[in-house]
């Protein structure tokens, strides 16, 4: 399984989308395309943006369908970041 | 231009302050100000720098400030903006925990920078820090992806002790929300681009109703939503439109409405011109929910509005 670390990428607060798209496209899709598994590790971070996260996952979940979030773990999140998460995965859930 | 900078223009009571903004003659922006005292939100600093960094020196006339609290100007690095020498001699002092003076932010790359040197400069609790860094972030990036504003964005922000409440202004002198959110949306006037633009689900980006895998339409609904459960103003100025978010009742239960016109809010569409979007906001840390809650409180309400979004929107057409 390929494991991301977020930290050295987005900082303490993960709020840059480009730097989200550039990691879907760069690590997240080829992994995924395997129909391998992903590990998003965002120890050290403190928070994130809807908009990183949802430019992070979203594309995954409309290209993918929702059965891939089966294959992305979201390691060492607080409870913000599990927040966000969730209400990206739940609005992209409801949108398909 | 005309603008006149008033005794008093807060959130609560700006509306005289942006109907008195005269917008002919562009080429020269004139400012007067009251004699005695001035005492306003950083939006309006925001917004008298973003007109003045559109001119040269030469163009802008600034009378002399007489007020005795002219220093603030001063100290927020207003006349800096303008290039223009007030005249005003100060000592300053380190802002760090009062104040973030002007600054002028131009593209997603500086904004990080910013975020990341600035907010730590606010000296706030963790609790207080990360709303304020999510509002700074979500609206100012905003700017970058939707206003094609050629000086960036303009934003200050000054904590007030008294009221434990830091006030925020952000502004840029692009298209207006009516340009970017109309060329994919029905809206023909800036107050149903501003509605729409805060609405969850609707971006300027597509015609989707949900966004795109780089915009979700659901930036401003959030801030909307943290001004709201924290019970604080929350204002957007754009083209002739203006929308203020009212604050709630204390004695009422907390609800996020999809359509900004169900919250508490007081609104117009016959205001002087501004080229660009103005946004202004209140957050008191004594009210502060924790992030979390506040976050479950969006979870709970944004699917639902975005289906009752799509559902209003997409209707059967029978020919």
């Amino acid at each position: 399984m390929k494991i991301i670390k977020l930290l050295p990428k987005t900082g303490v607060f993960a709020e840059n989308k480009d730097i989200a798209r550039d990691i879907r496209i760069k690590d997240i899709t080829p992994v995924l395309e395997k129909n391998e598994e992903i590990t998003l590790d965002f120890e050290g971070v403190e928070s994130a943006t809807q908009s990183f996260i949802h430019a992070l996952i979203s594309g995954s979940i409309r290209d993918f369908g929702n059965e891939i979030l089966d294959n992305i773990y979201f390691k060492n999140c607080n409870k913000s970041v599990q927040e966000i998460i969730n209400i990206v995965v739940d609005y992209m859930q409801a949108a398909t | 231009m005309k603008i006149h900078i008033p005794n008093s223009a807060w959130l609560g009571n700006i509306d005289p302050f942006l109907r008195n903004f005269d917008t002919s003659n562009p080429e020269i922006l004139q400012i007067t100000a009251n004699k005695q005292w001035i005492s306003i939100h950083p939006m309006v600093i925001a917004m008298i720098a973003a007109l003045g960094l559109s001119l040269k020196p030469k163009q802008v006339e600034c009378e002399t400030i007489e007020a005795r609290s002219k220093h603030y100007l001063k100290r927020m690095g207003l006349f800096d903006f303008l290039k223009i020498d007030s005249g005003i001699e100060i000592t300053e002092h380190e802002p760090a925990g009062r104040f973030i003076p002007l600054k002028q932010i131009i593209n997603s790359e500086k904004l990080t920078e910013f975020i990341t040197e600035v907010i730590p400069l606010l000296h706030l609790s963790p609790e207080h820090a990360e709303p304020i860094r999510y509002i700074l972030s979500e609206l100012m990036r905003n700017v970058f992806e939707h206003a094609e504003s050629k000086i960036g964005v303009i934003m200050c922000a000054q904590y007030y002790k008294k009221s434990n409440t830091i006030r925020i202004g952000i502004v840029d002198r692009g298209v207006g929300i009516l340009k970017t959110i109309s060329a994919l949306h029905r809206a023909k006037t800036d107050l149903e681009a501003i509605r729409l633009a805060l609405t969850p689900g609707i971006t300027g980006t597509t015609k989707r109703i949900g966004g795109t895998d780089y915009n979700a339409g659901a930036g401003l609904f959030f801030i909307k939503s943290i001004a709201t459960v924290n019970k604080d103003f929350f204002l957007i100025y754009s083209g002739n439109g203006m929308y203020k978010l009212l604050k709630a009742d204390n004695r009422k239960d907390i609800r996020l409405h999809a359509d900004p016109f169900r919250d508490k809010h007081s609104k117009g569409e016959n205001f002087p011109y501004w080229q660009g979007t103005a946004v202004g906001i209140d957050i008191n840390l004594d009210s502060t929910e924790e992030f979390s809650f506040l976050l479950d409180l969006i979870r709970k309400s944004y699917s639902r509005a975005v289906r009752e979004q799509r559902k209003a929107y997409y209707k059967a057409k029978f020919i």
